[in-house]
């Protein structure tokens, strides 16, 4: 049987929800119990937290701040102080079709920096110390058949690299921006998103890094009226990485998807921190992360926080994370935050789930007449591909699958 | 015609008090065709000898001996004793997450046939097996055993009995946690893929009542892990009236039970 794993679900709809007038007037007045949230002491409203683009606004984390407590801060000393990029640590190659302009914004230069307020430490070093963003425009109505792909390569350990992205999706656009992470380095990586009324825009970030790289990075996008946005993050290569996907309105009817999905081995700690906040009337937002562990030592966390404001009502939101331990000395955190101000809503859920693979299962499999390795890779496989399958790139899915089976081989020694 | 052969079985398992034995010397031959039901007290080491036949790692065979038509059971592992065609259906089915029914269904047919089945006759079968099991259609799209009632695992069971049609059927109290309507849709499943006579069944119960609907050729009586007595259907109907009270006097022991299910 699965000792270790533990299942929490919650579901909830309105106007059934427990302690909730019909207008919600009452707990938003007396700001009792409007937060909802497991495992973790009851704190201010996600929407307090602080943002800033000055750098002296973010102290050096000790780790015990509610958004650091996961992480091994100190091993980011080099990642989390104000200094420039490495040198040519980071070589930068973009493959896209023609039907997008590409250039750079300097700080401060229009759209850059409207949406992405830096949100921790890292985030703002790194808009601090990139001096021209990258600037990915798909123009309003193109419709790109061909991802635009951006290759990050990192060329030393432990060097330090910078930078800041900006992809706006014009309005009625449809493309699909892909993001790769290999090689290695110390990288401190801002995306900022615009999606423009009525565009669809996939962006997916895929960590395919070296074994020493770290990696901190927040994503932030703005959807606006009817648009619908999709981040993806894949995480297998790296020895740290923490990713922040965060996603507001700028108009009704829009839709935001945040999915990911992790695997890691011994020693690696992957981190990927989502936050929707409902800020307007009738969006939709689902969240979905999963991951398998393996290894002593691998150490995975997901904190999802959603927050549906006053004002957004009609909003239809979920989120879940799922965790598949294969081996022992895994550590699965997962926090999935809530809180809700309006009780006018369509739906709220969320849901977090991490069982284990264990001896009980290869049986079962086995019994069958499935030989011990394809048994387990027909679970892993299987857990992992509802997310993979979400890309919507062939070539990419393959190159994913190769990768996470790869994973499963470096297992089996 | 198929025979599976088990000689002077003893077996043992690892306690926190040290090595137990469970098997003191059982001896059992199975044919295709025939359908034998173990019967006895609860912790009488039924269990055991299913789980030693498919190769559970937790039980240890100390000598003795199981062939199916001469090749040696002990010598294979788990996987090499299904695709020789032995299947245990699971007293307690385990949930496997991230594996959907159909994936499951195909990737173990693949395994046991030496290739995959042909796609279109494959489909029809598994819906049509689906159907007769009165098993929901979308559960061939969720997770293996993940959220199903006791009673639907084991129609998942026999499902795969039906599917992948082994040489021999070791039921491990297939009856436990039934309501009658299932336990008549699972003793079904079970006499259709007996009835194409390719099949050898072991059927092993604590109560008489699966014997209603599945009727046994030979009736073995297990008390504390050796076989006290054997005979025909007529056993079983002895059992029902007098319970496993007599062996358990005549073995000294205290394990007694009653035989009767419970009222549904």
């Amino acid at each position: 049987m699965t000792a270790e794993a533990t299942t929490e679900k919650a579901r909830i709809g309105a106007p059934s929800i427990a302690g909730f007038t019909e207008e919600g007037e009452q707990l938003v007045a007396s700001k009792v119990d409007r937060h909802h949230s497991h495992g973790v002491q009851v704190m201010a409203s996600r929407a307090e937290r602080l943002t800033s683009h000055d750098v002296a606004d973010f102290a050096f984390p000790n780790g015990r701040e509610e958004e650091w407590r996961f992480t091994p801060v100190r091993e980011l000393a080099n990642l989390l102080s104000d200094a420039p990029t490495d040198g040519d640590v980071l070589t930068v190659s973009v493959e896209a079709p023609e039907a997008f302009v590409l250039r750079t914004l300097h700080a401060g230069e229009a759209p850059r920096g409207a949406t992405l307020v830096p949100a921790d430490r890292a985030a703002v070093v790194a808009s601090a110390n990139t001096e021209e963003a990258l600037f990915i425009q798909i123009p309003a109505n193109a419709e790109l058949d061909e991802p635009v792909r951006v290759v990050l390569t990192g060329k030393g350990a432990g060097r330090r690299s910078n930078s800041h992205h900006v992809i706006e999706a014009g309005e009625n656009s449809r493309a699909v921006v892909i993001l790769e992470h290999d090689g290695s380095a110390d990288h401190n990586g801002n995306v900022e998103v615009f999606v423009r009324g009525g565009a669809q825009l996939t962006v997916v970030s895929v960590q395919l890094w070296e074994d020493d790289a770290k990696h901190l990075a927040q994503h932030d996008a703005e959807v606006a009226k009817d648009a619908v946005y999709k981040h993806i993050a894949v995480t297998l290569g790296g020895k740290i990485i923490r990713m922040n996907s965060n996603v507001r309105f700028a108009g009704e009817g829009a839709e935001a998807e945040l999915l990911g999905l992790y695997f890691a081995d011994a020693g690696q700690h992957l981190e990927h921190r989502s936050f929707v906040d409902h800020n307007v009337a009738n969006c939709k937002s689902n969240v979905l992360y999963k991951g398998a562990l393996q290894g002593k030592g691998a150490h995975t966390v997901w904190v999802g926080d959603v927050l549906i404001q006053k004002q957004a009502e009609g909003t239809d939101s979920y989120e879940k994370n799922q965790n598949l331990v294969l081996t022992d000395g895994c550590r699965a955190d997962s926090v999935p935050n809530l809180e809700i101000e309006t009780g006018l809503i369509e739906g709220a859920g969320h849901a977090s789930a991490t069982g284990r693979f264990d001896d009980q299962h290869l049986f079962y499999l086995m019994a069958r007449g499935i030989p011990e390795d394809v048994a387990r890779r027909l679970v892993v496989r299987g857990f992992l591909n509802e997310i993979i399958q979400q890309i919507k790139v062939p070539a990419l899915e393959e190159r994913l699958t190769e990768a996470v089976e790869r994973e499963l081989a470096a297992g089996d020694n | 015609m198929s025979t599976l052969e088990i000689k002077d079985l003893h077996v043992s398992i690892d306690t926190e008090q040290g090595t137990k034995e469970i098997l003191k010397g059982v001896s059992l031959t199975i044919r295709t065709g025939e359908t034998h039901a173990i019967m006895g007290p609860n912790g009488s080491g039924k269990s055991t000898l299913a789980s030693t036949i498919a190769g559970h790692p937790r039980y240890t065979v100390t000598s003795g001996s199981i062939t199916l038509d001469g090749e040696d059971v002990l010598e294979m592992s788990v996987d090499e004793r299904a695709r020789a065609g032995v299947f245990l259906a699971m007293q307690y089915p385990v949930e496997v997450p991230g594996v959907t029914m159909t994936n499951f269904l195909r990737t173990a047919k693949t395994a046991i046939d030496g290739q995959a089945p042909a796609l279109r006759t494959w489909t029809k079968d598994v819906k049509a097996a689906m159907e007769q099991l009165r098993i929901d259609a979308d559960f061939a799209q969720r997770n293996v055993n993940e959220g199903f009632s006791g009673g639907e695992k084991k129609r998942v069971e026999i499902l795969q009995l039906e599917l992948f049609k082994p040489k021999f059927a070791v039921l491990d109290e297939t009856d436990s946690g039934l309501d009658v309507d299932a336990l008549k849709v699972v003793s079904e499943g079970v006499n259709r893929a007996h009835a194409e006579g390719n099949m050898g069944t072991l059927l092993i119960t604590h109560y008489t009542r699966i014997l209603r609907y599945i009727k046994p050729d030979f009736v073995h009586v297990f008390v504390d892990g050796q076989v006290v007595e054997e005979g025909g259907p007529e056993l079983a109907d002895r059992l029902e009236e007098e319970g496993y009270d007599r062996y358990a006097k005549g073995a000294g022991s205290a394990v007694a039970a009653p035989v009767a299910a419970p009222a549904q």
